[in-house]
């Protein structure tokens, strides 16, 4: 039995809709990101969960239970906010075990379960300070101790880092996933940041205008998108989209031509599925992570296209190239010995495997 | 050389800030000490003419800044003695504590309500209770007058208790409802989340977030209560019920005779517990505690 499942939820703001019918299972003991662009109505689904929002149709249940009238407090969930939201009256300690108190906890259960959940936390040392006196990645993690301390049935997070410096959102991102293995409680994980997403997540469950785009394990979503919109989304930098038209390459074979600057004929074994498309204008989406730089052994496998860098960006590791073909703006991503300038032209290579077809019409990777 | 160079003109620089700084201070220091005088200048000569005989209060010819004639507590002795002082301040007292507490339970409950409970009309009525508190209380002793009559309360101390709340709740919830809305409502939810109920969560995390706006409701309650004068000369005649403001005018002055010396010594006594709690509640007044509540 899921441990969350929601049916066909809806959610109506005065007249805009914020969520449009969404379905979801989440396992036991499960840990799934909800991921999107900001509005696409993540937050909203996680606060219907949570109890905060009201329900405009649909059913929320946990554990199998519909919890559509049930209050917030007795759905049995601990939520970890945005800005922390800790009682700022309040010590580290007294936050801790605000909710045991209210609910009237024995107070030797209340040591022992602030205790282990500050051990987890390393944060034992700051039980005693107010949340003025710490930094803003000791105040996430008081507001993690806060939901460890209750044992719900399900965590939710929303946009737990978004707060937080770059260097110390990837160090939470680690904690967390430490935590979560430690402390296995159902998770629903709310940000808008897709790395976040695909390194934390069992399963990602993409967002976009109130409706699921696609759910999945972080390389189902990488390797096979199922949406123009997904495919964007996930991956940095984002996917590139070339315009091209369909052709027949011969043998069963099908083709994208990119005007007359280049034709990539697509795998044999994907020919009978993209037949039905020949003739038509269709989008051929391609990571920049599978158009790199032409090397020597390069035989047949990869498609060789010459361009003239506009934008070199360095990262030590490798190098982005941002071009133009053909009206479309691209990225590559290039070996640095490569060393690629915006005076030279390049010579580059497209793995036609990787590449994915888009229908322009329903935007569906076919 | 060119990095002297650059030094110099960094130490320059940082003298010309400094330099700056001490002018500001200079400035700001100066602009105090003329606020001081001015506003220490009424308490100094009522202390030195409480001080004072009444032979050299009424002679002309004795320099007004000193104590010529010897300093004297008969002023003090009298009016605690010789008149119904301590009563007045007993009963001024009373309907301040009183006030005080009716106000912050009503002004501390209405806020949170308007400002958390979305209930149909919150708006409209916040704003209508801020209304109430603009008509003068020149045009509503008449009525409240009859009221009062009716309710047989005239010439009663209760009285005051039941009409100084119309004044300050609507001031106090306003302001409170300011200092609510300001806690962010992550803030609620949370709590929510942690399983308190409406009460719970406006007892231990609205109150002792919003304490600075409660104590300034509360002052200001306080001195609306303690300095009222229209309505006590309008209501209470006896003086076993009269009160602070009322009750020292009306004891020392005796038609046209001025008891410059009694009334010195009262209202310095009388202006004695606003100045003390000012003094104790201004190091609670403290902005800024919900910093670290949220991302700051």
């Amino acid at each position: 039995m899921a441990d969350v499942s929601l049916r066909q939820l809806h959610k109506t703001f005065d007249r805009t809709e914020a969520v449009r019918g969404i379905d979801l299972d989440i396992a036991h003991e499960e840990f799934v990101v909800l991921v999107g662009p900001s509005g696409c109505g993540k937050s909203t689904t996680l606060r219907m969960i949570a109890g905060l929002e009201e329900i405009t149709a649909g059913e929320v249940l946990i554990e199998g239970a519909i919890v559509n009238d049930v209050a917030a407090k007795d759905r049995d969930i601990a939520m970890v906010f945005q800005n922390y939201a800790l009682y700022p009256h309040m010590t580290v300690h007294q936050n801790m075990s605000f909710g045991l108190r209210l609910r009237k906890y024995p107070k030797a259960e209340i040591e022992s379960r602030v205790a282990d959940a500050a051990r987890i936390l390393s944060i034992t040392n700051l039980l005693g300070r107010r949340p003025r006196q710490l930094s803003g990645g000791q105040r996430q993690r008081v507001a993690m101790g806060r939901a460890i301390v209750r044992d719900p049935k399900v965590f939710l997070f929303d946009e737990p880092l978004s707060n937080l410096d770059a260097k110390l959102r990837g160090q939470m991102r680690i904690e967390i996933k430490r935590i979560h293995q430690q402390v296995r409680t159902t998770t629903v994980y709310v940000t808008h940041d897709q790395v976040e997403a695909m390194t934390l997540a069992d399963r990602v469950v993409v967002m976009n205008d109130g409706l699921i785009e696609q759910v999945g394990t972080p390389s189902e979503l990488y390797d096979t998108p199922r949406t123009r919109f997904v495919a964007g989304f996930i991956g940095s930098p984002a996917m590139n989209f070339i315009p091209c038209e369909l052709i027949d390459g011969g043998n069963g074979a099908v083709a994208a031509k990119v005007d007359d600057v280049m034709t990539l004929p697509l795998p044999a074994e994907r020919g009978a599925r993209y037949r039905d498309y020949l003739g038509r204008s269709m989008v051929l989406g391609i990571r920049p992570e599978h158009v790199r730089e032409r090397r020597a052994g390069d035989g047949a496998d990869g498609v060789e296209c010459v361009v003239s860098p506009d934008v070199v960006e360095p990262l030590g590791m490798e190098t982005m190239v941002y071009f133009s073909l053909n009206g479309s703006d691209l990225c590559a991503r290039v070996a640095p010995e490569a060393s690629p300038s915006p005076s030279a032209p390049l010579s580059l290579s497209i793995d036609p495997r990787r590449a994915h077809l888009i229908d322009p019409e329903t935007d569906l990777v076919l | 050389m060119a990095s002297t160079g650059n030094m110099n003109s960094e130490t320059a620089a940082a003298r010309s800030r400094t330099r700056d700084r001490r002018w500001a201070l200079i400035m700001a220091y100066a602009c105090l000490l003329l606020f001081v005088v001015f506003f220490l200048f009424p308490p100094f000569y009522m202390l030195l003419t409480s001080l004072k005989t009444n032979r050299e209060i009424a002679s002309l010819s004795t320099n007004p800044w000193i104590i010529e004639m010897g300093v004297t507590f008969t002023h003090y002795i009298d009016l605690l003695t010789k008149t119904a002082f301590p009563t007045y301040f007993l009963n001024t007292a009373i309907v301040t504590l009183c006030v005080v507490a009716i106000t912050m339970v009503f002004s501390v409950l209405a806020a949170y309500a308007l400002s958390r409970l979305k209930f149909w009309g919150a708006g409209v009525l916040a704003t209508g209770i801020f209304l109430t508190y603009l008509v003068p209380d020149t045009l509503l002793f008449i009525p409240l007058f009859k009221i009062i009559g009716g309710l047989g309360l005239l010439n009663s101390k209760w009285s005051l208790v039941l009409i100084y709340p119309t004044l300050t709740v609507p001031f106090c919830t306003w302001i409170m409802i300011g200092y609510f809305s300001s806690i962010p409502r992550e803030l609620d939810e949370a709590a929510l989340i942690d399983g308190a109920n409406h009460m719970q969560m406006l007892l231990k995390v609205f109150v002792p977030v919003a304490l600075p706006g409660i104590i300034a409701a509360m002052i200001f309650a306080f001195t609306v209560s303690w300095a009222a004068f229209l309505y006590p000369l309008a209501y209470i005649y006896s003086d076993s019920e009269m009160v602070l403001t009322v009750g020292t005018v009306t004891t020392l002055i005796k038609g046209d005779v001025f008891h410059w010396g009694g009334l010195m010594a009262g209202a310095l006594l009388a202006a004695a517990p606003p100045v003390i709690i000012y003094a104790f509640l201004m190091d609670y007044y403290i902005a800024g505690l919900t910093s670290g509540a949220t991302k700051g």
